[in-house]
């Protein structure tokens, strides 16, 4: 088991590692180096003098040498101008110390500056990632307990009208991406045309002061995508327990319907989709990203779009590394909490 | 002329799509009275959940169809008539020509129109991705599971390297203008686009191997005809790879359009190859591919004649959810204003543009909205019901 983990963790940052990689890689590229001198120096730079910017600030170097940098196993790049002033990057021009360090890259705890929001990439990361994690929250809250009901429900009696209707909500919610379900919720809660003001069309309120009423939608558009699918995941494990023959023996002595769903199913039908939430993560983060902007809430998905709109290029790697390790470390609880939980199975 | 109440703009949209009621009838009604020479799609004819799901998938297919011929659309969806901006459904044009049924959007243009010709785009783009997403998942899934080894351990890391990546990061990455002046997408064209010339030679060179006259011929042809589509399809004049003569290249896609398609593939092959591979583990234990072993057959013969024929049940199931999420996927792209131009009517260009002031004006992104969770609904009844029926025997 103490191997297998190992062994996993040792892919991941290799994953993680290529991962940031590529994104560094698209994120350097000439034009998008262009972009950046443009938006930060002037918009009407001549070629030359994009050059001299990018040049000043090392963004000219070869790629794997940027990327070392930046992973901080290479030295920082520094620049002595023409009258002898160092630059580099390394050498904090607000913060100015005597002897700046050799290296400064994510080893080192050095994530950068952002060049969009004028700071530390650290700082806007744990930021917005708690504003994220609130409402990640409310979703698991809203979404885990009514996505394993349905499930059940639906599954407890296979076939019958409950499970027909069930199944078909279940397909409707799946089938309905965060967009257009947000969409459709705004519409219909929060707009002038249908006269129902329950809720308000934005969040951008809930991200200092969450009240039910400027966070329920958001926090529901996200749930839905997910309730379906682990809805059907549920309903398919349970249909599968109650036709095993432990279910039918306590059915033949004679225990009560409630209690074969309660006491005697619903612990083995929880197993499976316990790996489908731990692996509905990763989606959960897309609808993130979207909710997010639908509804301007400033978290961790905004400032990915934010990031990767403005080719913000060191924002952006904190960024993707961060959603790789959600992605990374959930498959992984994925596959060791099945273990736990099914002992039926045995990594050597 | 008095705006439409609410009963009269529902009779006019109803009567507006009488084409497709009269198509749907037909098509539902030869269906069912042939359905039993069918096959698989006979049995669909079994199953309401099925036919729901049928139903509504070909009345967008029907929609998209008939919009590219002009025929549903009222008014022109990329016009603007002044003095229609931001007005609720049903109201009349100033010229009392006709109405706007669903309203007028941001730039007086008649929403229901644009999302008409917005079907037209999804039913063109969402299969074709899906078919070629499927070629190369295929194509490499294939070989990965029946042969494993290094191969195999390779792709499958590299699939799962682009699963780790969040979608939209991806799309952000691939698909704005900068990274598309550097010409990595119509790269990343040209080596996907090369899959399915790989799969049809393949598959026929193993089944005609032994009788090299017909396989001479057989894949001449198909060389000869996708060669010729691939050269015209990844040569584009004015960007990087356009090294073909004109008289070669037949037609040009537009860059925004081959851009948006080839990332949509790229996020779709690696589950598809997932998927494949998973089944060709399953499968190549069974007898008969032990047989075709002992008879000599060689191993492409194998992985596309014996095996790739007994994966087709879970495959077009697979393949009816993955058009829906192609769907989804062309929605977000342009629901974050990525790839087509933001006059395009698409449906995700709309939403995006239908969401600003979208609690006083909630009629711009609604229509849209709903049409793409229908057709996505459909497309998952459909699965459904091929599921279901496809496990009965």
């Amino acid at each position: 088991m103490g191997l297998f983990i190992l062994r996993r963790v040792g892919m991941m940052i290799l994953t993680a590692l290529c991962l940031t990689f590529v994104v560094f890689f698209l994120t350097n590229l000439y034009p998008n180096l262009e972009k950046l001198a443009k938006s930060q120096g002037n918009q009407r730079m001549s070629d030359e003098a994009v050059q001299s910017w990018l040049g000043n600030r090392g963004y000219l170097q070869s790629t794997p040498v940027k990327y070392g940098e930046w992973l901080g196993v290479l030295p920082g790049f520094t620049h002595t101008n023409d009258d002898g002033k160092t630059t580099g990057r390394c050498i904090d021009a607000r913060k100015p110390v005597d002897t700046p360090p050799r290296f400064c890259g994510v080893v080192q705890g050095d994530w950068g500056y952002s060049t969009v929001f004028k700071e530390d990439v650290s700082t806007i990361i744990a930021r917005r990632l708690g504003k994220t994690g609130k409402l990640m929250f409310w979703v698991m809250v809203l979404m885990v307990p009514s996505a394993l009901i349905l499930g059940v429900l639906a599954g407890m009696r296979e076939g019958s009208k409950l499970d027909r209707t069930l199944s078909t909500v279940s397909i409707t919610t799946t089938a309905t991406p965060e967009y257009v379900s947000g969409v459709i919720l705004i519409s219909i809660f929060a707009s002038s045309a249908f006269g129902l003001k329950w809720f308000k069309g934005t969040a951008t309120s809930a991200m200092d002061n969450a009240t039910f009423e400027n966070f329920f939608l958001p926090v529901l558009t996200i749930a839905l995508y997910g309730i379906g699918y682990i809805a059907r995941m549920t309903r398919a494990s349970m249909a599968e327990v109650m036709t095993s023959q432990y279910i039918r023996t306590a059915r033949l002595k004679g225990v009560s319907f409630p209690n074969i769903v309660i006491k005697h199913a619903l612990r083995n039908a929880l197993i499976a989709p316990f790996t489908v939430i731990m692996l509905q993560f990763p989606w959960l983060l897309n609808g993130v990203v979207i909710v997010e902007t639908l509804f301007n809430y400033k978290g961790f998905g905004w400032t990915l779009v934010q990031a990767a709109g403005n080719n913000d290029i060191e924002l952006l790697l904190a960024s993707s590394v961060v959603a790789v390790f959600v992605v990374l470390v959930t498959q992984l609880i994925s596959d060791v909490g099945y273990v736990f939980l099914n002992p039926r199975i045995r990594i050597a | 002329m008095e705006p439409l109440s609410w009963g009269g703009i529902i009779v006019r949209i109803f009567l507006q799509f009488t084409p497709i009621w009269i198509s749907l009838i037909v098509l539902f009604g030869m269906s069912i009275r042939f359905k039993r020479r069918l096959g698989l799609y006979g049995k669909l004819f079994d199953s309401t959940v099925g036919m729901i799901g049928f139903a509504l998938v070909m009345f967008w297919v029907f929609t998209g169809i008939y919009a590219a011929f002009d025929l549903i659309i009222l008014n022109d969806p990329l016009s603007q008539v002044s003095g229609m901006k931001y007005k609720l459904p049903g109201t009349p044009l100033p010229d009392g020509s006709g109405y706007y049924l669903l309203g007028g959007d941001t730039l007086a243009r008649d929403v229901f129109s644009r999302m008409v010709a917005g079907s037209w785009i999804v039913v063109k783009i969402a299969p074709l991705a899906t078919v070629f997403a499927f070629m190369v998942g295929i194509t490499l899934g294939l070989p990965a599971g029946y042969y494993g080894g290094k191969f195999d351990t390779v792709l499958s890391f590299i699939s799962n390297l682009v699963l780790a990546f969040p979608v939209i990061l991806l799309f952000y990455l691939l698909v704005t203008p900068e990274i598309v002046e550097t010409g990595i997408p119509a790269y990343m064209a040209a080596v996907l686009f090369i899959f399915p010339i790989i799969f049809l030679t393949v598959l026929l060179n193993s089944r005609f191997y032994t009788q090299p006259a017909k396989r001479n011929l057989y894949v001449g042809v198909t060389l000869l005809v996708s060669v010729t589509l691939y050269l015209s399809l990844i040569s584009e004049p004015g960007t990087v790879i356009s090294f073909v003569p004109r008289w070669i290249d037949l037609f040009d896609i537009p860059g925004n359009l081959l851009v948006v398609f080839v990332s949509v593939v790229f996020v779709n092959s690696p589950t598809v190859f997932r998927i494949v591979r998973g089944l060709v583990l399953d499968i190549r234990t069974r007898d008969y591919v032990a047989a075709a072993q002992t008879r000599g057959e060689g191993a492409w013969y194998i992985m596309l004649w014996e095996i790739l024929p007994n994966a087709r049940g879970p495959l077009i199931v697979d393949f009816c959810l993955r058009i829906g999420y192609t769907t989804i996927l062309l929605g977000t792209l342009g629901f974050f204003g990525l790839g087509l131009e933001s006059e395009s009517p698409d449906w995700g260009t709309t939403i995006n543009a239908g969401r600003k002031l979208l609690s006083v004006y909630p009629h711009r992104a609604l229509p849209p909205a709903l049409a793409l969770m229908t057709l996505v609904l459909g497309l998952n009844l459909l699965a459904d019901g091929l599921r279901e029926e496809s496990l009965r025997d």
